[in-house]
């Protein structure tokens, strides 16, 4: 019953995201008051019904109803509750749902935080929000119906994949969504914004925290993503440059890029038809990274059992946003003609630069990863690339990004010198050098890049916290602005990720060792024993543990359990990785297969600085909320006088 | 500063940019793009041992043998086959009957040397390239 009330629901949602993909529309156009205020209504309509299908799929979870085919393929009744519910989204059609909730959840909120935004704009952006909802609702209902019964009733599910039942990746999916959907609402503010045939400072004040609110989440679902891959796959990798990983960063590069074409828009009226661009591209390239994941055409080390019609839909919505969004742009854009005068040099030529280099990355990453794809169609070779590719393109293109990352902010609007900039920044490039020079000689001296690379890491910490310690010669803490404490948190954050990720890559230490219980090594300076290896009983799963002991000089210095689980109800093995960390570097330990008679195969890993890859990730998004909460930007509060300058313009 | 000097400037920026970056990426793809083969096409080409490729296929039914952490198995796409040695751990998937990626290269006595195994997230997921190197093998059988 609860089933049917969820699908009857999602129809009803469909309907009404028809009307509000299109009266609105109409209304605004004729300057209609009456149909214009529908959309409203239609968005919170939505959204509420949405909230009732999910609802109702989730109750079918946690009561394990296993009439419903969807929980007979994604779960069991043994499986502890997180997974239960995580397994609502653990699966193609539950995905999709969210997919879809979240997007009428974004819109709700703009209907609800945008009653200061002109009607017809908001109208518009109701509208166009409610025909990507109409996508996606007739993708769930036609080809992915999370509701569909089976008869008779099984007793019992199939479970989850075991890879899934893991609370990092419980809340992965929902992070990336929010990050991914959250575009969406930056791309209906374009749309909405060529629909008008003006763009103006309002405009960017508005789509400006929306950016910052989905690059925030995005943040932190890759940073999920990859913490996870990192402790389940063992492989001590934190980032394989897999077409799925890559689907999630193109659009976070692109986002991070209209996160800073849209302060030059805010601040300067300049830049406007670039970001409208940025803003049509990175939600299509939000929808590219479902499409990749969803329809298994790339060999992916992600890749989940997937449906070429599925795939196909995707695809074809994908064209008709992506396609549908660039031809309005390509007819309107024209219009919106620039505002404020600059020099190369200045805030806005770095932010220029800043977008040059952002989109570069973004565009190496879309060719790596849909080059196999390409080749394939046109000579039939297959081909993967690989981090190699990657590292010898990415890489590069990161320095002058970095290099000029801490200047940028310095440098003023509209003409600047560069260098008294960069003279201001002398201490911060003396340290840097010293980290890199340090790096070289004490650290390690095989690799001169990667002691370059650290000393980037250290110029984005001490330059973007010294740009702020200058600044706070003329102010407080308090008197500086939010939207600046984000920047620096942010900027500084990258660093570290930088750090942590150079470190780890460059400097980590590994062996592989067969051992029986009673074994001992040495391993980088620790004696490792392998006291036991035991059988142990979980609540979905049996185990083989590890016991491993560590002791440094004599004492006892960790015990790590590292374990292999056998899922009962998948007859699947899984390693669980056992980490120590004291956040400075990872001791990681894996269990391989093995038996009595021969030994069991043990890894192990010392990974430096590795937690500061997500630690920074986390600081990078905390750095984004901060700047969120600024008073300039926070959604719905009034404008002061000195916002509203008159620098709207009429469209020509 | 003219609005079109700016743009002069911004479309020579924009151009550098993007020249070292098709430079980087055409070396890079030059040197760093893996080829996948299967078994047939593998007897078929003669690799040297310093091509590094990847082979798919299915790991043949009853030729795992593991000693310590070296582990040798058969790939085949059931119309020839290709002796692999890899050390190391295997992915939790690894099954025989079921698909697999190879990455590496042959050595001189014909064994493929893996220095990565890969693995997937999901038992009923056939990597592309294996699915259709066997169905070229002809020896396809549709799923339920």
């Amino acid at each position: 019953m609860v089933a049917e009330l969820g699908h009857f629901a999602l129809i009803l949602a469909l309907a009404v995201a028809l009307i509000q993909g299109t009266v609105p529309l109409i209304g605004a156009s004729r300057g209609d008051d009456r149909l214009m205020a529908l959309g409203r209504t239609a968005a919170l309509t939505q959204a509420l019904l949405i909230i009732v299908a999910f609802g109702a799929l989730t109750q079918a979870y946690v009561t394990s109803d296993f009439s419903v085919a969807n929980v007979v393929a994604n779960s069991h009744s043994a499986k502890p509750l997180l997974y239960k519910i995580s397994g609502v989204w653990g699966n193609h059609e539950g995905s999709m749902l969210l997919w879809a909730l979240i997007l009428a959840l974004f819109g709700a909120a703009v209907a609800v935080f945008g009653a200061g935004l002109p009607d017809t704009l908001r109208s518009r952006v109701l509208a166009i929000q409610s025909l990507i909802g109409v996508g996606f609702l007739a993708f769930l209902l036609f080809t992915s119906n999370p509701f569909e019964r089976v008869f008779p009733a099984p007793a019992d599910g199939n479970g989850l994949n075991p890879l899934l039942q893991d609370p990092g990746l419980a809340f992965h999916p929902p992070l990336l969504y929010l990050g991914y959907v959250g575009f969406s609402v930056t791309y209906a503010f374009a749309i909405a914004a060529l629909l008008e045939g003006r763009v103006d400072a309002a405009w960017a004040r508005w789509v400006r925290p929306w950016t910052l609110a989905a690059w925030c989440f995005l943040t932190l679902g890759i940073a999920l993503g990859s913490w996870w891959a990192y402790y389940i796959l063992g492989w001590g990798g934190f980032w394989f440059w897999d077409p799925v990983e890559n689907a999630s960063l193109m659009p976070w590069l692109a986002g991070t890029a209209l996160l800073h074409s849209a302060i030059v828009v805010e601040k300067r009226d300049a830049l406007k038809s670039w970001t409208v661009l940025l803003a049509i591209l990175a939600f299509s390239l939000s929808l590219l990274g479902t499409f990749l994941v969803r329809s298994g055409v790339l060999t992916s080390v992600h890749a989940f059992a997937q449906d070429p019609a599925r795939g196909l839909y995707i695809l074809g919505f994908l064209l008709a946003v992506t396609g549908g969004g660039l031809a309005l742009y390509a007819w309107r854009a024209p219009q919106l003609q620039g505002g404020g005068l600059f020099q190369p040099v200045s805030r806005e030529g770095a932010l220029i630069l800043n977008n040059l280099l952002l989109c570069t990355l973004a565009a190496t990453v879309l060719l790596g990863t849909l080059y196999p794809l390409f080749l394939d169609l046109l000579t039939g070779d297959k081909v993967s690339v690989g981090p190699p590719f990657f590292n010898a393109t990415f890489v590069p293109i990161c320095a002058p990004l970095f290099a000029a990352l801490c200047v940028g902010p310095l440098l003023g609007w509209k003409r600047a010198e560069l260098w008294p900039a960069l003279m201001r920044l002398r201490v911060a490039f003396v340290i840097s050098l010293a980290a890199a020079l340090v790096a070289m000689t004490m650290i390690d001296s095989r690799s001169t890049l990667a002691a370059l690379a650290f000393g980037f890491g250290v110029w984005l910490i001490v330059g973007s916290l010294w740009s702020l310690a200058d600044r706070l010669k003329q102010g407080t803490l308090r008197t500086t602005p939010r939207a600046t404490l984000g920047m620096v948190i942010a900027h500084a954050s990258l660093g570290i990720v930088v750090l942590g990720s150079v470190a780890t890559s460059a400097w980590h230490t590994e062996v592989m060792q067969t051992m029986k219980p009673g074994d001992r090594i040495s391993f980088a300076g620790y004696a490792v024993q392998l006291d036991k290896i035991e059988q142990v009983q979980g609540p979905n799963f049996v185990a083989e543990r590890a016991t491993l002991n560590v002791t440094v000089g004599g004492k006892p210095y960790t015990v790590l359990q590292p374990e292999r689980r056998l899922f009962t109800v998948q007859r699947r093995q899984v390693a669980e990785t056992a980490i120590q960390t004291n956040f400075l570097r990872d001791f990681y330990a894996t269990l391989g297969e093995g038996d009595p008679s021969q030994g069991w195969v043990i890894r192990l890993y010392l990974n430096p600085l590795a937690p500061w890859i997500w630690l920074g990730a986390a600081f990078m998004a905390f750095g984004g909320f901060v700047s969120l909460s600024d008073r300039r930007l926070r959604i719905g509060a009034p404008r002061s006088s000195k916002t509203r300058r008159p620098v709207t313009q009429p469209a020509e | 500063m003219t609005p079109k000097r700016r743009r002069l400037w911004l479309l020579i920026g924009s151009l550098g940019t993007l020249g070292v970056a098709a430079a980087l990426v055409l070396s890079a793809l030059n040197d760093n793009l893996v080829f996948f083969y299967s078994p047939t096409q593998v007897a078929e080409k003669s690799l040297g041992p310093d091509r590094r490729f990847r082979l798919g296929g299915l790991v043949e039914a009853g030729s795992v043998q593991k000693d310590g952490q070296i582990v040798r198995f058969t790939v085949t796409d059931t119309n020839k086959t290709i002796a692999v040695v890899y050390r190391g751990i295997l992915p939790d998937l690894f099954r025989e009957g079921q698909g697999v990626i190879a990455e590496g290269a042959l050595g001189s006595d014909g064994v493929f040397a893996a220095r990565e195994v890969l693995a997937k997230h999901d038992e009923n997921y056939m990597p592309p390239e294996v699915a259709k190197a066997i169905k070229e093998a002809g020896q396809w059988k549709e799923r339920k």
